[in-house]
């Protein structure tokens, strides 16, 4: 094993705690998936996708495991999952088991990923679940000496239509042993991965689990305590890790003083270039050692602009990269032969993850293996990352997913997770990492902020005829969001591993048929190169509420500048039927009386108004209308009653469905109405609940009407995070609607209001 | 190294902790080997470290052991059974209510105390009494179901 060079500082006056009497095996049970029990492993073929064996597998008492290489962050998608894979097999739903996101077991499916679980996960799953019955309905017809096409199978039973006597359980057919099957793999691991099999898929028509709203089969444990989350993992020998990030951005140890945590039992202190961190036997005392040890830092320069002049020092900075959609028709020539032109110009900051806790990790590492459990969404890349860290080849790296706090994106699991293998093999031990709430707050992976021009040109009679879309934003992925790379994690960064970064950016997906279009982006440097506590990546639906508060609120702009109504005009312009339908499904629901106007209308000394946003999302659209009461003198914007038309392809659960677009509704609030990045020259100053404040329960909604469009002939699409993206536009359209201010910067917080509502007196 | 007596649940433990500072939450989940509470912020911020103390919903992350040792607490484990759970927790259940359950603690433990004071409790309580609590995946409104639906039903 090759140790870095560097300082090492490991203190020897350790104690070690005599009989260990903290270490329990509460959860190895949960956890040493490595072995697969339920079959013979002397038999076991190889874990790549073209073996049926690595996503099926049928049991002695007939119940089967799905091995899913996604993971559920909370959303319940392992019920969807287990639902497509109960309907090509012929079996319960709660006869099936979904094992979710461990390298040894599952294959490389992307993890979680852009909304795309089911959309790409669910297919291949389906595939292999259909050429599973294939082979088990092959084997059926021997046993049962009848051809297969006179068989039929109830819970995975298969009997001889008419004769139901002459029936075979799967379990009998081939339980605990393996298929030995081949499937077709289009080569690719990841989200794009799919494999399909020399089998009929079954009619939806005949579909009799996938479309009912099959119950969460994870909630009772949760609700009683028994749940074993990545926090819960305890192992024979496992110390406590804490990191001590930089005071100021860009600062790394000159000096730390170890006799400064002298009083502290039992502590060791891992030190290399920029990371540092402390060891102890007890929790609480490597807590206390990281608050207590007094270190020396550097005094690097100021790297970030303040916070108010934050939007100008965009507009001046000079572009890393530039790009776009293909443009339609000539915008410029447009622009000056129009009767008309309006711009605007929107604001977005950068939002933290902050997740419900900070990240955490656990991770065994020996010369020539490793072990991470870790509750990162993508737990395949993490297991690529660490073994990149470690100088092992990756299938030496056992990468254990368990549930952790709820995950959006790339927040700060993936840096819990290598921060835990560096020091595991700096001290010899097991070592157990969690964030304090500022890394969770202050160090994770930023959204990037950005600036929106929109402008467009209107001809004599009203009608649109340019469109001009520029953003100009920090890159979407200052880190990428897989985490396989140690160059795009804190650990890699602060012990000198070269920083690359993308330079990339997007643009609105919605189509509206204006006859001529520009959509373009230009992406800026991040502000420090090198473990940055502004450095970008992937927070739900990344970019999509950005840009469409931007594009949405100017749609709005646009219909009341030609004296339309919001929705007419939106209607008037897309060509897209499915948005079509999504819009008139909300204004219908929502009863949407037409207005050319802000139509506010004053409660006491409440001011209440109405606005909807449309968003497309890859191929799911969704329309939301909200109705909002803005309070004049506090500034307080309650988005209180939502009516929203959902359409995702093929429904799978429609009650989860439900929940899931009411959590992106929740969330997305959240981030219109409170959620801005605090930081000043040196450092990111928001760092906990206090200094990034959330939405509360008070500012929940009052109701959520939710209109499901099913498309039952076709696949199920996305839906984790398309409900997000027009929930910021919609509030400020139904916040101009109830004042007659258009506030174009988000979020849409109590002093931004106040301040908007001032100006206009 | 001290040793510290404790009634968890319903029943007395001796701890060891390396001082008698350290916040509740660290025993119950380090040396009792609970998996609740859960740490969220460290700052009595978010909720998700919740217990009992005496019946009453205090935040163990900021709680120092020493001030706890003649109190009663329940965590989440002492609540119900699947067998014979706590209402509230039924009510949750039965509503499908959160997403990833890190917070959880939280608002099971306000609940509790909530429905126990006050059976008939208004909207506006319900909503004045999760003050404070976090949730990041928005799970708000099926928390509010789920406990309306008892608070409305009430004896």
């Amino acid at each position: 094993m090759s140790f870095p060079r560097g300082e090492w500082l490991l203190d020897r006056r350790q104690v070690l705690l005599a009989g260990g009497a903290l270490v329990v095996s509460l959860a190895v049970a949960a956890a040493e998936t490595g072995s697969d029990p339920s079959r013979d492993s002397a038999q076991r073929p190889p874990l790549v996708p073209r073996e049926l064996d690595s996503w099926i597998a049928v049991l002695p008492d007939s119940s089967v495991v799905a091995y899913f290489g996604k993971v559920d962050v909370g959303l319940a998608i392992q019920v969807a999952i287990a639902q497509l894979v109960a309907e090509e097999l012929d079996v319960a739903c709660d006869q099936v088991r979904i094992v979710m996101g461990d390298t040894a077991t599952t294959i490389n499916q992307g993890g979680a990923s852009g909304s795309t679980g089911l959309e790409l996960g669910g297919l291949a799953m389906r595939n292999a679940a259909a050429r599973a019955r294939a082979a088990l309905l092959t084997l059926a017809a021997r046993r049962l000496r009848n051809p297969v096409q006179t068989l039929e199978v109830t819970h995975g039973v298969v009997s001889v239509r008419g004769n139901e006597s002459r029936s075979v359980r799967y379990g009998e057919l081939i339980g605990g042993r393996y298929f030995h099957v081949r499937l077709e793999w289009n080569g690719e691991l990841g989200n794009r991965l799919l494999v399909t099999g020399a089998a009929p898929l079954k009619r939806h028509s005949d579909y009799r689990v996938v479309g009912k709203s099959i119950r969460r089969p994870d909630l009772p444990d949760k609700l009683f305590g028994r749940e074993t989350y990545v926090t819960d993992v305890r192992i024979a020998g496992m110390r406590h890790g804490r990191m001590i990030r930089p005071p100021v951005a860009g600062a790394v140890p000159t000096r730390v003083d170890e006799r400064s945590i002298s009083h502290l039992r039992d502590v060791q202190i891992v030190w290399h270039e920029g990371l540092l961190g402390v060891v102890a036997g007890k929790e609480w005392t490597a807590v206390k050692a990281a608050r207590d040890l007094r270190v020396e830092w550097s005094s690097p320069a100021e790297p970030f602009p303040s916070q108010s002049t934050l939007y100008e020092a965009m507009e001046d900075a000079a572009p890393a990269a530039s790009g776009g959609a293909a443009p339609l028709g000539d915008v410029e020539q447009a622009l000056r032969a129009a009767a008309t032109t309006i711009a605007a110009t929107y604001y977005w900051p950068f939002q933290s993850h902050a997740s419900m806790g900070p990240a955490c990790a656990l991770a065994d590492v020996h010369a020539d293996h490793a072990t991470i459990w870790t509750a990162d969404q993508k737990p395949h890349y993490v297991r690529n990352g660490v073994a990149a860290l470690l100088g092992l080849p990756s299938q030496r790296v056992h990468g254990i997913w368990l549930r952790g706090p709820g995950s959006y994106g790339r927040n700060d699991g993936a840096d819990a997770a290598l921060d835990a293998a560096y020091l595991s093999r700096a001290v010899g031990k097991p070592v157990r990492v969690q964030g304090s709430r500022a890394e969770g707050t202050a160090w994770d992976p930023k959204s990037p902020a950005s600036v929106h021009h929109v402008r467009a040109g209107l001809d004599a009679s009203g009608r649109v005829i340019a469109l001009r879309y520029h953003s100009k934003a920090f890159s979407r992925e200052n880190i990428a969001s897989h985490p396989d790379d140690p160059a795009q994690s804190l650990t890699g960064q602060l012990t000198g591993l070269p920083v690359r970064t993308k330079y990339v950016f997007d643009v609105p997906e919605e189509q509206y048929g204006f006859s001529s279009r520009e959509l373009s982006w230009e992406v800026i440097p991040a502000l420090l190169a090198r473990a940055s506590p502004l450095r970008t990546s992937h927070l739900r639906d990344p970019l999509g509420p950005q840009l469409n508060f931007a594009s949405e609120s100017f749609i709005d702009e646009l219909a009341f500048a030609t004296q339309s109504d919001p929705v007419q005009f939106r209607l008037e312009y897309l060509a897209d039927e499915r948005g079509i339908a999504v819009i008139e499904a909300a204004a219908m629901r929502a009863q949407w009386t037409p207005r050319t106007a802000s139509s506010g209308r004053r409660t006491g000394e409440l001011l209440r108004g109405r606005g909807i946003a449309y968003a497309r999302r890859r191929n799911t659209h969704v329309a939301a209308i909200v109705d909002v009461e803005v309070n004049p003198r506090t500034g307080r914007v309650w988005a209180r009653r939502w009516t929203v038309a959902h359409d995702c392809g093929l429904i799978v659960n429609p009650d989860n469905l439900r929940l899931v677009i009411e959590g992106n509704i929740l969330h997305a609030t959240s981030r219109a109405l409170f959620e801005e990045v605090r930081f000043d020259r040196k450092m990111v100053r928001s760092a906990d609940w206090v200094t990034y404040p959330i939405l509360e329960t008070r500012d929940a909604p009052e109701s959520v009407d939710i209109v499901l469009i099913d498309h039952k002939e076709e696949l199920p699409l996305g839906a984790g995070e398309p409900a997000t993206r027009p929930i910021a536009a919609a509030i400020a359209n139904a916040v101009f609607d109830a004042t007659g201010v258009r506030v174009r910067q988000a979020p849409l917080s109590p002093e931004r209001i106040r301040e908007a509502l001032l100006q206009r007196t | 190294m001290a040793e510290v007596k404790l009634r968890v649940n319903g029943k007395s433990v001796i701890v060891a902790v390396d001082d008698d500072d350290t916040p509740l939450l660290y025993v119950l989940r380090e040396e009792l080997e609970l998996k609740n509470p859960r740490f969220g912020c460290g700052l009595g911020q978010c909720g998700a470290c919740t217990i009992l103390i005496d019946g009453v919903p205090a935040r163990s992350c900021v709680l120092p052991l020493s001030a706890v040792r003649h109190a009663e607490i329940t965590t989440l484990e002492g609540l119900g059974t699947p067998e014979n759970p706590h209402p509230v927790q039924q009510a949750l259940i039965a509503a499908q209510a959160f997403f990833c359950g890190y917070c959880l603690n939280g608002w099971v433990m306000t609940a509790v105390a909530l429905v126990r004071d006050h059976p008939h409790a208004t909207e506006a309580q319900l909503r004045t009494a999760f003050a404070g609590l976090k949730c990041r995946c928005g799970s708000h409104l099926s928390i509010l179901r789920a406990i309306r639906q008892l608070t409305e039903a009430g004896p």
